[in-house]
């Protein structure tokens, strides 16, 4: 609907929204977490619901313990090795429509311990992930600032058409493949559908 | 405390046969060291746990350390006549130190207040003979820690209770605290790769643009 | 590879099948648990409700801080050591610098000396408050203890950062000294903090102690004997309430803890609410030396003038050093073969060797208590796996 007209006819009394609007705007104003540290990280997102930075002030202050009851996904830490395959088979339990957010710099690239030999470099190789939020660890500001972009995302969602998100479109994946343990390493080491090794660009 | 060296004997008048060697330690904290040899690693251990004047009952940290064979040089002066002048001169005495594995265990007394007596046992070497006792029977502090070592260093504790992988899954093949391990080729994007590491990538990425 | 990559482990059954035990039921807690303080496991066995026997499995956040610690230089390492006890970053910081400074026979100024001890005791503080916090939760306290330690904690992080510019990563403490030196106004600031901390435990201390559910429910719960503990190496809070009369901070006087005068408290029974207990008992002890410290002060440099930040290479040699971490004994031990990088860099993590006895603590017990007893061993994953 356009916006003018909308507005206009807000001014006479009339007010008009549209389904996607409004299943959006109850979709976006009560995501749930699912209450999942694996490391330092973790420490932060209990203090960011906590009473000074108090996340309940975007709905989201109900942390689930359970995937079965959660939207959202934080990796709020350090994903090793040994960890990864838990990660995964907790996401695809989660029912759809499900987001990540890689918290901290360890989620997203193995961060400072990427050298290891148990780091998962990113647990992008193996999930989709929504928003990532750099930072060691984060501050409760950051994950704030992450919320807001994923309810931005959220209610930018269009539920008919190309684009429609995958909880929408059953032809898209909503699980995704459980890395096994090797003898010397994960098998296999990252899940080609969701994550290839970028191009090389040198200047 | 006794000094080491008082240690060191009565040790040797209290279990037979047992062969003990004082480890130097030429940095300022003086911490030095017992090597005791693998016979006997678990009689000196109840002896320094029961002995009346010492009484060891804690055994704070336990761990491994890899040796591979390496070639040790010292260098030291000499006094040599040189066309019938003395002369000092720098000779290089080469010698091979053969490859093993360690086991360091610090030991305190919670009750006398006193400590650390260091004591280390060695293998015979990295490969095969690469057994140790367990001192998990005198110090159950040892128990994580020895399969700690095990996990990660790869020496066989015989008396352990339970001798499993402890940090990295069971069907884990290497020892990745060991000096020559070679962690698995873990592909990293580096938005602006050089020499060695743009070699390495180059594994990777097949395609290379250019900006 | 060589002969030793041949050995399989031995497969691992909790319920050996042939043993007939068909009656018992097979547990695992975690690693995704909400109770378990981050990604650890307990495989668990029980009989109706009751703990028969129970094994923790490690290694879910083995990050690989010593083998990352020996390929690169002693100074880059401090960062690292921020992450082991991630709610004690200034603890670890100290235990790792003291261990250097033996190494490399450094003497640290009486002024960094001051700051270390009020920067240590203040971490402390928050480390036992949170605790108590998540402990509590653990028992069915959803949330209100936990919002009153986390007030207290975000005031402590205020001074932390103001001081070191991070809230918990501080990476602050240099071998041989301190990195900079305090802001202005900081003392003003900690002091205030300082003198209101007894009125926030008086009042944690009104909203808990003598709780009926918390006395039920933790009290003659997973006792632990001294001769057990010490045999088991448990170190910190835990070995106090079991009775042993030994903080490392009397023991060792590492820095200038002989100065300040403070008990050391102790328990008696060993059992979960002892361990409660020697926390707020320890926190009012740290109040004491905080005001002690806060007072004195001195003026003077914070750093060794003889330390090296750049091209710093220790002697051949080893040293062991350890602290009192505000979890137990903390030990740095360190192997210098003269190089730019310690040879051998290991941990000696306090929560780690304190899971030794939880089977022992926990076996009779109900499932219910598992948790409460974890819990009042204060793990934090970070330290337990490195
Ligand atoms: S990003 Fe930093 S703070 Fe977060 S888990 Fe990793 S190391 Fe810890």
């Amino acid at each position: 609907m356009d916006e003018g007209l909308k507005s206009e006819l807000q001014k006479q009394g009339v007010f008009t929204t549209t389904l996607e609007e409004v299943y959006n705007w109850g979709r976006k104003n009560s995501v749930w977490p699912l209450q999942f540290g694996l490391a330092c990280c973790a420490i932060e997102m209990i203090a960011t619901s906590m009473a000074r930075y108090d996340l309940a002030r975007f709905g989201a202050e109900v942390f689930r313990p359970s995937p079965r009851q959660a939207d959202l996904m934080i990796v709020a830490g350090t994903v090793t090795k040994k960890m990864a395959p838990q990660v995964v088979r907790l996401y695809n339990q989660m029912p759809e429509p499900k987001y990540v957010i890689a918290m901290g710099a360890c989620a997203i690239s193995g961060g400072p311990f990427k050298q290891g030999y148990n780091v998962l470099k990113g647990i992008d190789r193996y999930i989709p992930v929504d928003v990532h939020i750099p930072g060691c660890p984060p501050r409760p500001e950051a994950l704030l600032h992450a919320f807001m972009t994923l309810q931005q995302k959220i209610s930018d969602q269009e539920l008919t058409g190309v684009n429609r998100p995958r909880h929408l479109n059953a032809e898209l994946p909503s699980e995704f493949p459980v890395p096994a343990f090797g003898e010397h390493d994960l098998e296999p080491p990252n899940n080609p559908a969701v994550w290839q090794a970028p191009a090389l660009t040198r200047a | 405390m006794e000094t080491l060296e008082q240690i060191k004997s009565r040790i040797e008048a209290a279990v037979a046969d047992v062969k003990l060697e004082i480890i130097p330690n030429d940095s300022p904290s003086a911490q030095r060291s017992l090597l005791v040899d693998r016979e006997h690693g678990l009689a000196v251990a109840k002896f320094l746990r029961d002995d009346a004047a010492l009484h060891l009952d804690y055994c704070s940290n336990a761990t491994g350390v890899d040796w591979p064979a390496a070639e040790l040089t010292e260098k030291f002066k000499v006094k040599k006549v040189v066309d019938g002048v003395e002369k000092e001169v720098e000779e290089v005495k080469k010698t091979l130190r053969p490859a093993y594995l360690e086991a360091v265990y610090h030991l305190y007394s919670m009750e006398k207040k006193h400590g650390p007596v260091i004591i280390r046992l060695r293998t015979e070497n990295r490969a095969d003979k690469n057994h140790l006792p367990s001192l998990t029977p005198v110090w159950r502090s040892c128990d994580l820690q020895e399969r700690e070592i095990f996990d990660l260093f790869g020496i066989v504790f015989d008396g352990h209770p339970d001798l499993r992988r402890i940090l990295m899954w069971d069907g884990f093949k290497d020892f990745p605290m060991r000096k020559d391990y070679v962690a698995p080729d873990d592909y990293e994007y580096e938005p602006t790769p050089h020499d060695e590491v743009l070699a390495r990538a180059k594994a990777h990425q097949a395609t290379e643009v250019k900006s | 590879m060589s002969a030793i990559a041949e050995m399989p482990p031995k497969k691992f059954e909790l319920l050996p099948k042939e043993s007939g035990d068909g009656e018992l039921l097979e547990v695992a807690m975690g690693p995704h648990h909400p109770s378990t303080h981050g990604v650890f496991r307990m495989d668990v066995a029980l009989d109706g409700e009751h703990v028969v026997k129970l094994k923790p499995v490690f290694g879910y956040l083995h990050r690989n801080h010593e083998k990352i610690a020996e390929g690169t230089t002693y100074l880059s390492s401090m960062p690292y050591t921020d992450r082991l006890d991630y709610f004690c970053s200034l603890t670890n910081n100290w235990a790792y610098a003291l261990a250097v400074e033996k190494l490399a026979g450094l003497q640290v100024p009486e002024r960094a000396e001051f700051i270390r001890a009020v920067t240590a005791e203040l971490t402390r503080l928050q480390n036992h408050a949170c605790l108590i916090g998540f402990l509590t939760q653990d028992m069915g306290a959803s949330g209100t203890p936990l919002m009153y330690a986390f007030r207290e904690r975000e005031k402590i992080l205020d001074l932390f950062e103001s001081l070191t510019g991070a809230r918990m990563m501080c990476n602050y403490m240099r071998f041989g000294g301190c990195r900079c030196d305090l802001p202005d106004g900081w003392l003003a600031q900690a002091q205030k903090v300082v003198d209101e901390t007894p009125k926030f435990i008086d009042e944690f201390e009104r909203l808990l102690a003598e709780n009926e559910i918390l006395m039920a429910r933790t009290q003659g719960v997973g006792k632990l004997s001294g001769e057990l503990a010490i045999n088991a190496g448990v170190t910190g809070p835990i070995l106090r309430a079991a009775g042993v009369n030994y903080d490392l901070r009397k023991v060792d006087k590492y820095g200038i803890y002989e100065r300040f005068e403070f008990k050391v408290p102790l328990g008696d029974h060993g059992d979960t609410y002892d361990r409660y207990m020697i926390r707020v008992l320890e926190m009012r002890e740290s109040v004491k030396i905080l005001q002690q410290a806060l007072k004195s002060i001195p003026d003077g440099p914070i750093i060794d003038p003889k330390a090296k930040l750049r091209g710093f290479r220790p002697k051949v040699g080893e040293a062991y050093g350890r602290i009192e971490a505000p979890k137990g004994e903390l030990g740095f031990y360190l192997i210098s073969d003269g190089g730019p990088n310690p040879y051998r860099y290991r941990v000696r993590p306090p929560s780690f060797i304190n899971l030794t006895v939880l089977e022992d603590m926990c076996v009779g017990q109900m499932i219910a208590d598992v948790v409460i007893i974890l819990g009042s061993v204060d793990i934090v994953l970070g330290e337990v796996d490195r």
